[in-house]
């Protein structure tokens, strides 16, 4: 038990019964059905174009130079033009793989002691590979939500939906994306409890959103191939939505409300929390600057003018003490300067 | 705000990112904007009305048709059982082509109104023939 996921795990499951009992109990559909979804919408794009201008707004003055990789320097030095680019081009480069491959992910290592006290960092691919199961995963299942906002479906989200039924089990065909986005959902919460390191920096900002969306596949999954909701139905509420006629048609299942109250919570939650990294990752210092601080001077924006007391000025100031004191000067007055001036040369 | 309010920097590439983030994030909103999408209105045929009711109950069939042909299918191919009796007590022939289509022999009236609406294409009629009294037979 860890207060962290508990309190987490509390969370959602309030949310749930709370959806539960306003529907099945209280018959509030108008009230999860279309105000909670609306409401939801409009916090997540305000919200999300917030964060972005916040960001936008904050200066961001020198390139990070230790990004992984060789920065361009002396001809004789090669330089790794995509870690650690010195044009827009490179970092482009760099911005679509980290975006689609999650390069950094792929670094992830493990600290392990091997033999009493030896100790090793081994390359760790697991989290690297679940993080892009996840996030494909839940693209797919996205994009394949579309048939419920869209009439005419369109012909690219009917070729993902054979892709995605690629293997026909069963009636309805399973959904492939539905499955892994479960299976990774969980290796994400579970790798976060198994692994020390992992469990004492876990907060319950952590845990909350994979048990979110666990709930929210979880309800998807129940919906679609085991309580069934009268599909018709529940597009022809969420058509309602996004035509502005918004509508509450007879009997859709309290199952469908459920899971659209948690996505609507995933919306509204979404710009406030680490999911944010959806629009943070274009803003990532990291990421999206030139390494090329060998090749152009960058200066503090802010400075203003220090007054400064050179040395110089101070032996100039007290070089007659100095000597006396029989401290060494750099300048001796008298003949004697030109003399070590010579010996300089 | 967390900053001073300077005013944003590589002000043109954010306001594209935003407007591009809104015009996504709007999709389905700007997509259906001239279209009314009123939910299908499936047709019944004589046949089917005369009978009144479906093999189980509306409610079942609405939500649940295609599970009550998977266990047709499998009955039928694994276990070479064709009769099925529902909690009624009435029996049916278990056979796509022979029997939903006898009652509901406008499929295009029927299932694939319901189908296109809520996109699915089931790929049955790979095989079935989804017109059994239209002369192929
Ligand atoms: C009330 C609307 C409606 C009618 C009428 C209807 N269907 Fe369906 N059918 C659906 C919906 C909705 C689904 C998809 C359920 C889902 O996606 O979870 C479906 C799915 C199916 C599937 C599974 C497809 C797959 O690949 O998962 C089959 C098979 C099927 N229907 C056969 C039929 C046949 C045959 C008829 C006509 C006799 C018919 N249906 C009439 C709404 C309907
Ligand atoms: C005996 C004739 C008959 C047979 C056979 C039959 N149906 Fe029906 N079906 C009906 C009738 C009548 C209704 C309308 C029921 C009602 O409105 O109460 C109906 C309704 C339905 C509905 C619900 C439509 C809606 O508006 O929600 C579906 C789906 C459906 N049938 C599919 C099938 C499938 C699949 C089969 C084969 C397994 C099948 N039917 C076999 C007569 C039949
Ligand atoms: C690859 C071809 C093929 C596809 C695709 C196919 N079937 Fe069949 N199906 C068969 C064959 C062959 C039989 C056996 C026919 C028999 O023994 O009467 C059969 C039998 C059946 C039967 C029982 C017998 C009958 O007359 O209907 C049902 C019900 C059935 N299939 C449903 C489906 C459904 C629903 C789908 C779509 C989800 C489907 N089948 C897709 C080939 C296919």
């Amino acid at each position: 038990m860890n207060a962290n996921y508990m309190y987490s795990l509390i969370a959602v499951i309030v949310l749930l019964l709370l959806a539960y009992v306003g529907v099945a109990g209280l018959h509030l559909e108008v009230l999860f059905g279309i105000v909670f979804p609306y409401v939801a919408m409009a916090i997540f794009v305000a919200g999300f174009v917030y964060k972005l201008v916040g960001w936008a707004k904050s200066p961001v003055p020198f390139p990070i130079t230790t990004t992984s990789g060789q920065q361009v320097s002396l001809p004789m030095v090669s330089p790794a033009r995509i870690d650690n680019p010195n044009n827009k081009l490179g970092v482009v480069i760099r911005m679509l793989l980290e975006i689609f491959l999650f390069r950094s992910l792929f670094r992830n290592t493990k600290f392990e002691i091997k033999d009493t006290n030896k100790f090793s960092y081994e390359m760790e691919k697991w989290l690297w590979l679940f993080a892009l199961a996840f996030h494909y995963a839940f693209f797919v299942v996205l994009i394949r939500h579309l048939r419920f906002f869209t009439e005419p479906v369109l012909l690219p989200v009917q070729w993902l939906e054979k892709l995605d039924g690629f293997f026909q089990v069963g009636l309805p065909g399973i959904f492939l994306s539905g499955f892994v986005l479960m299976a990774a959902v969980i290796y994400l919460f579970l790798r976060r409890v198994w692994i020390p390191q992992m469990r004492y920096i876990s907060l319950p900002a952590d845990y909350f959103p994979l048990f979110l969306i666990l709930a929210i596949a979880a309800s998807g999954i129940l919906m679609r191939y085991v309580a069934k909701v009268d599909i018709v139905n529940a597009k022809e509420l969420t058509m309602g939505l996004v035509t502005l006629r918004p509508t509450i048609p007879e009997g859709i299942g309290v199952l469908f409300y459920v899971h659209v109250f948690l996505v609507s919570v995933l919306l509204a939650y979404f710009p406030f929390s680490k999911l944010m990294h959806l629009g943070g990752i274009f803003f990532c210092p990291t990421r999206n600057l030139p390494g090329n601080t060998r090749e152009f001077r960058y200066e503090n924006p802010w400075n203003y003018p220090v007054k400064i007391h050179t040395y110089e000025a101070y032996e100039d100031e007290f070089r007659e003490k100095m000597i006396e004191a029989g401290l060494p000067v750099e300048k001796m007055p008298g003949p004697e300067k030109n003399l070590e001036e010579g010996e300089k040369e | 705000m967390p900053n001073n309010s300077k005013g944003m920097y590589n002000k043109n590439l954010v306001i594209a990112g935003i407007v591009i983030f809104v015009i996504l994030a709007a999709f389905p909103f700007w997509f259906n904007v001239v279209k009314s999408a009123p939910a299908p209105e499936v047709v019944l045929t004589e046949k089917a009305k005369a009978a009144k009711e479906c093999v189980r109950s509306k409610e079942y069939m609405t939500t649940d048709h295609m599970v009550l042909l998977d266990v047709w299918r499998d009955s039928v191919v694994r276990d070479a059982k064709r009769t099925y009796v529902n909690p009624k007590g009435v029996e049916f022939n278990m056979s796509l082509s022979n029997t939903c289509l006898d009652c509901h022999s406008n499929k295009t009236e029927f299932c694939d109104r319901c189908h296109d609406y809520a996109s699915v294409s089931p790929y049955c009629w790979d095989c079935h023939i989804d017109n059994p009294q239209g002369g192929i037979e």
